[in-house]
């Protein structure tokens, strides 16, 4: 399906997104076509969702082309706390 | 993606209104004759959906969605989500199945700026794809934005009939 890897996503959100904390799971059974995201960065501050989203796409546009499923939750250093603490 | 559903299922669960699920299975046969016009293939699809084609396009209606399949049956999971939320909402929709013409595919994602399917339009305003609709689904706010459209969502209009029915 692609030849992109949990690494490959995480190292590259985190370079480009200076995210303090990526988490990527490969829900494809290894074929590499499907994936969720979580990224937490200070660059999502005070940017409505959509904005947050933009950020996260613009960063694995390339990848994006190929991976056909995906799906992104994006936090501020904050709200991700939040939701961990709610956890 | 049955954890899509399965998110969808709490979210109704946990909401403060008990009857919504009932109140919304119950409805839906009806609902879904009337909720959305859909498009399937168009006669002949041309090669590039342009701007211009698609700014009129995602003006139709008040809510506009672009997806794989069409309501009745979803192609892809996160598409079916979208349908699912729509339909707790009550919302009539305007549904274009971008599985059935390639331009409109391609054309819809250089439009938005956006590389997935499905994609939301209220107002002719691009709102997001899946996982945005679930998030404003979850935190109320899609109730809102559909208020500024003029659309009750049938959550509020739920929700208002309980506190009503408290008050007596």
């Amino acid at each position: 399906m692609s030849q992109y890897t949990v690494k490959n996503l995480e190292d590259k959100l985190k370079e480009q997104l200076q995210a303090q904390y990526v988490r990527a799971v490969d829900e494809s059974d290894g074929c590499g076509g499907k994936f969720s995201v979580i990224v937490v960065s200070e660059l999502f501050r005070g940017k409505p969702l959509l904005q947050k989203h933009r950020l996260v796409n613009k960063a694995l546009a390339e990848e994006l082309q190929q991976i056909h499923a995906f799906s992104q939750k994006t936090y501020t250093p904050e709200e991700w706390e939040k939701v961990q603490q709610e956890q | 993606m049955n954890r899509i559903f399965q998110s969808l299922l709490r979210q109704t669960r946990v909401c403060s209104i008990n009857n919504i699920s009932n109140v919304s299975i119950a409805a839906a046969p009806l609902r879904l004759m009337l909720a959305s016009r859909w498009y399937a293939a168009d006669a002949a699809p041309p090669a590039t959906v342009g701007k211009e084609t698609l700014d009129k396009l995602v003006r139709t209606n008040k809510v506009v969605v672009f997806m794989k399949g069409n309501p009745e049956a979803p192609r892809c999971g996160f598409s079916n989500a979208v349908v699912q939320i729509m339909r707790m909402h009550g919302v009539q929709y305007d549904a274009h199945d971008v599985l059935q013409n390639e331009a409109l595919r391609q054309g819809i994602k250089e439009y938005s700026d956006w590389p997935t399917i499905p994609q939301v339009f209220i107002n002719g305003e691009f709102v997001g794809g899946c996982d945005i609709l679930m998030q404003l689904h979850q935190s109320g706010d899609l109730i809102e934005e559909l208020k500024k459209v003029g659309i009750v969502s049938d959550l509020l209009r739920a929700e208002q009939e309980q506190e009503k029915n408290e008050k007596k």
